[in-house]
């Protein structure tokens, strides 16, 4: 996941206003510039961090998991999507969402799959150990478009809603492909009941 | 004038978007005041103390055995519980209660730690539900700054849950 570059790319852009600002004033240049350089620093950078830790962040898909919805060229290009942060600060998701999760196997690693079953759904399970499975509270159940390809809720269970990361809501890059991303669930991966709701809005 | 009062406004709330950001940053990467409440960690931490959590040792993943830390609970993500560390991803630790006559042992997963209170009577932790995501860990608690007189840092675990690695 690129965030460095985004990141200084803004300050940078930000130090160069406050720089012209304060050549205006003609005055101790190299001072002022130096000065007017560690202020807007200090503005640039906080705002910046906090703005992708809250609002949106940018990432680049790596890996098939998630063909033909994400990455459809395979290695030849990966696509970048913009991960919507505000949207799920609550912890809420609906099923058909593609969403970033840290991983639970490995904390320095972030997986992006789709929301099949929010809890209280039962799944059909595709080679996990239990062939049908309840999601408890507090968890969610992703699996990668391509199953076979994907490290998923199949192989690691049902994961913590707290793991969660962002949404995505686009596709930006590359520009042919830009679109909104919509939720959508295969047919045949729809949850067979939901305990919460009661089992009588199957359809 | 009217103009007068747009730069003004604009330019205070400029302002607040600025502290707003630092004081994120700061939360976010630098530590937190978290007031406990709860049974769970007694002796070291009784209910309503103030403490200060930081989160610079789970950022770079340096949170070790015996450490107290603050994690969301995974059941429920908008809760925080307050546990000490038994284990880390591959250790062995005791799943069973120092009351029971057979002992079980587990490995922690990969990714993940085994959380317990101090309390072992009165806390709901990974004997119940089971190792938690080292993710979900937010911080780690190094200070107790209320009441006044148990200021200081916090002590070793009262209990000898923790297995020494060889």
């Amino acid at each position: 996941m690129k965030v460095s570059s985004v990141l200084l790319g803004v300050s940078f852009l930000n130090m160069g206003l406050e720089g012209v600002d304060g050549m205006a004033q003609r005055a101790g240049l190299g001072h002022r510039y130096i000065r007017a350089f560690i202020s807007g620093f200090f503005v640039a950078v906080p705002v910046t961090v906090t703005a992708l830790d809250r609002l949106a962040y940018v990432a680049r898909v790596e890996g098939a998991s998630m063909q033909p919805s994400l990455n459809p060229q395979g290695q030849s290009s990966s696509d970048v999507v913009l991960l919507n942060r505000w949207s799920v600060r609550n912890y809420q998701v609906q099923r058909g969402d593609i969403v970033s999760v840290l991983s639970p196997k490995n904390p320095q690693q972030k997986i992006i799959k789709r929301v099949i079953g929010l809890e209280g759904d039962v799944i059909k399970t595709r080679g996990y150990k239990n062939r049908y499975v309840k999601v408890p509270d507090g968890h969610f159940w992703i699996e990668g478009d391509h199953h076979g390809h994907s490290m998923d809720s199949n192989t690691f269970g049902p994961v913590s809603l707290g793991l969660i990361h962002g949404r995505a809501s686009h596709i930006i890059w590359p520009p042919s492909r830009w679109q909104r991303i919509e939720p959508s669930v295969p047919a045949e991966r729809m949850p067979l009941l939901n305990v919460n709701e009661g089992s009588d809005d199957q359809d | 004038m009217f103009r007068r009062v747009l730069v003004k406004t604009l330019g205070l709330v400029g302002v607040t978007i600025q502290y707003g950001c630092i004081a994120h940053c700061t939360f976010e990467y630098i530590g937190e005041f978290v007031l406990c409440s709860g049974p769970s960690m007694e002796p070291t931490i009784t209910n309503h103390d103030l403490i200060f959590s930081e989160r610079l040792s789970r950022h770079f993943y340096r949170i070790e055995k015996g450490d107290i830390v603050i994690a969301k609970s995974p059941f429920d993500p908008k809760m925080n519980i307050c546990k000490r560390v038994i284990g880390l991803e591959g250790d062995k630790v005791c799943t069973s209660s120092p009351s029971d006559v057979f002992k079980a042992h587990i490995y922690v997963p990969k990714g993940h730690v085994w959380l317990e209170g101090d309390n072992l009577r009165n806390s709901t932790d990974s004997r119940t539900y089971g190792p938690v995501p080292y993710a979900l860990i937010r911080g780690r608690v190094c200070l107790k700054l209320w009441p006044p007189h148990s200021f200081g840092t916090l002590s070793k675990s009262p209990n000898k849950r923790i297995i020494p690695s060889e």
